[in-house]
């Protein structure tokens, strides 16, 4: 075969196009994989619709419980179902399913039932919907063991960790940040391309601060990295990707490299992403840190809906540059 | 039913000996509801059940051995002492699982009907649940989406008139429960849960209407429990059920009684009928046996089931317990 004819390489791909493309991978490989969701349509999902019919992608009345519940059912009888709830506020309708069935019934029944389901939700934040739609829940199902918790922020990451969670046997929960969506790069089109899940990764090394950001904090960190690079300061970004279970490894060991520590998480700053990996690094690291344990997150208030008084609540890439100044 | 009734009367006596931990829900009473409906499926269909969770996999099959095994936290109970008393599971027998969280488990019914369906099998997937759960949403939302999907599922209520105190007559805008099946345009059906064969008769033409692809059926069995909604429970103020009532029940609508004559007519004998309640008296006392006997688990074993596939887990951490 000609180079010209053999399939490329890579591809190049937006974060959201990335899903789709895992999901229609994974359907095609695997007849087990189903998809449930509310509007498949409009919330990219259209071509799995489309490709697979009703009987492999079924679109679901308002019933979030219920249908997170059936597809449970259905993981513990054989299939593979993913759910689409749209928007990840929309999880806490589900929680009984998620928490109190996905969560424990391999643990309850002895082993007895495997629930490989895997919960897609949008971290929809930062838009002027208001409270009640952006939240950014991933911490409080972190509190629920038993769960696997994946925050991707680049489209390979997406599509390799989505497709890891779909052939994994445990339920998992993907919080998906919807300010990467329109993120593009080039990824593998090798069906076979997985990124594993519990592997955290350096997305910019550096040796004078670390820096751990979750999910849509990702870019204002590699922002302020290349800002800062630019003025000889050497920040080293890592991406946990799986929130559970943690790679503390790969955080521990940066921070015993810079000893320096922030963590920037949007989620509200109680019990967030961030507090539990400053409790580890502080509680196995603390004779690495040279410096107090930072955390920027957005404070304990609900999303307002004017732009003015929303968006100065997230951690942005100047506030990540005085904050690392502050730590030299 | 013999075992069901037999199982639950020395499993109370064995939590109340401090044998048994946690809290007890005795089946006593609806055993009829619960071996009728069991009786129309088969090994390779589905139930899911709830906290009163000893009768159903017992209806459906269960070994003894590992429900009360596990009903002592022993490491060789079906559920390996981590699920418990309201929690009874055997995958080998179809019981996906027992729903402690009322309403729970109904979605989950649901949801292997589907896999049915999906898979092109005609298994039909069966959840019991109380009067209770048909206040949840996971009951109307549920019955909507089986009804839109023809799910090959069957939706049983053993309605013993109490959600633990509270009557089914002062909590439901619409009591005669089966009825809500037309608000989602299915077929409903109330039975005499006391009586078994007219239990197993109308859940065997839904099981039947299930296979044929026509959809889900709402069945009402009416029935009652003859003991406290848990063993030990004790209630203030006025009864929320008067002694006479329970007397009536007892004497009247014993599902066992009910049965004998039935058995009688149709040429068991009297003798062959208390072989039966011998062999059902000996198989529970040697599940028992084999419980008292068995191991206790592993403290350190706790993390295990916890994963299929554990990654990075239990972490080592300074502040670990175990």
């Amino acid at each position: 075969m000609s180079e010209t004819q053999a399939k490329p390489a890579t591809t190049r791909m937006s974060f959201i196009e990335a899903a789709v493309q895992a999901q229609i991978e994974e359907m095609e490989r695997d007849e087990r994989v189903i998809l449930l969701g509310e509007d498949l349509d409009i919330y990219g999902d259209g071509k799995v619709l489309q490709r697979f019919g009703s009987r492999r992608a079924w679109n679901t009345p308002i019933s979030e419980n219920s249908f997170c519940g059936m597809a449970v059912g259905a993981a513990m009888t054989g299939m593979r179902p993913i759910v689409n709830l749209s928007i990840a506020s929309f999880m806490y309708l589900a929680c009984d399913q998620i928490i109190n069935q996905a969560s424990k019934l391999h643990f309850m029944t002895g082993g007895q039932m495997k629930v490989p389901v895997v919960f897609r939700g949008a971290l929809y934040y930062n838009s002027s919907i208001a409270a009640q739609h952006s939240d950014r829940c991933y911490p409080m199902f972190m509190n629920a063991p038993g769960l696997k918790i994946i925050a991707p922020t680049s489209p390979k990451d997406m599509k390799g960790l989505l497709k890891s969670a779909i052939r994994d046997d445990d339920p998992v929960v993907m919080f998906e940040d919807s300010t990467l969506w329109t993120l593009k790069e080039e990824l593998p089109t090798d069906p076979d391309f997985l990124v594993p899940i519990g592997k955290a990764e350096v997305k910019h090394p550096g040796t004078d601060v670390t820096i751990v950001a979750i999910a849509g904090c990702m870019k204002p960190a590699l922002l302020a990295a290349k800002a800062l690079q630019e003025d000889g300061i050497s920040v080293e970004v890592v991406d946990p990707r799986t929130l559970v279970p943690l790679d503390r490894e790969t955080i521990i060991c940066s921070v015993a490299k810079t000893g320096r520590l922030i963590v920037i998480d949007n989620a509200h700053r109680t019990c967030n992403c961030a507090a539990e990996i400053a409790a580890v690094v502080a509680e196995e690291a603390f004779e690495s840190l040279k410096k107090p344990i930072i955390r920027l997150s957005t404070p304990d208030v609900h999303i307002p809906f004017s732009p003015v008084l929303e968006k100065p609540l997230y951690p942005s890439k100047d506030a990540i540059i005085t904050t690392v100044r502050k730590l030299l | 039913m013999l075992r069901i009734r037999k199982f639950e009367e020395e499993g109370t006596r064995l939590y109340k000996e401090g044998q048994i931990p946690g809290a007890y829900h005795a089946s006593i009473g609806q055993e009829g509801a619960i071996v009728g409906a069991c009786m129309a499926l088969r090994d390779d269909d589905y139930i899911t059940g709830t906290h009163r969770s000893h009768g159903h996999p017992i209806g459906k099959g269960a070994k003894l051995d590992g429900l009360m095994a596990e009903l002592m936290g022993k490491v060789t109970g079906i559920c390996k002492g981590r699920g418990g008393s309201m929690h009874l599971a055997d995958s080998s027998v179809g019981i996906l699982g027992e729903s402690a969280i009322v309403g729970g488990g109904i979605p989950l019914a649901a949801g292997a009907a589907l896999s049915a369906k999906a898979r092109g099998t005609d298994q039909v997937g069966l959840t019991f649940f109380g009067d209770g759960a048909s206040n949840q949403g996971t009951f109307h939302e549920t019955l909507n989406m089986a009804s839109i999907w023809k799910l090959p599922v069957i939706f049983f209520c053993e309605n013993n008139r109490y959600a633990v105190t509270t009557s089914a007559a002062s909590s439901h805008g619409q009591p005669e429960i089966w009825k809500r099946a037309q608000g989602y345009g299915i077929p409903g059906h109330t039975v005499d849960g006391q009586r078994v064969l007219a239990v197993y008769e109308v859940t065997q033409s839904a099981v039947d209407r299930a296979r044929r692809g026509e959809g889900p059926t709402l069945i009402e069995a009416k029935t009652y429990r003859f003991d406290e909604h848990q063993v030990g429970l004790s209630t203030h103020g006025e009864p929320y059920r008067s002694s006479e009532e329970v007397r009536n029940y007892v004497r009247n609508h014993d599902p066992l009684r009910l049965f004998k004559p039935e058995l009688l007519k149709s040429g068991v004998t009297e003798s062959e009928i208390q072989a039966m309640e011998e062999e059902a008296g000996e198989a529970v006392a040697r599940a028992i046996e084999f419980a008292q006997q068995s191991p206790l688990p592993e403290p350190g074993d706790v993390y295990q089931y916890m994963y299929v596939n554990p990654i990075n887990y239990p972490p080592l951490h300074r502040g670990a317990l175990t």
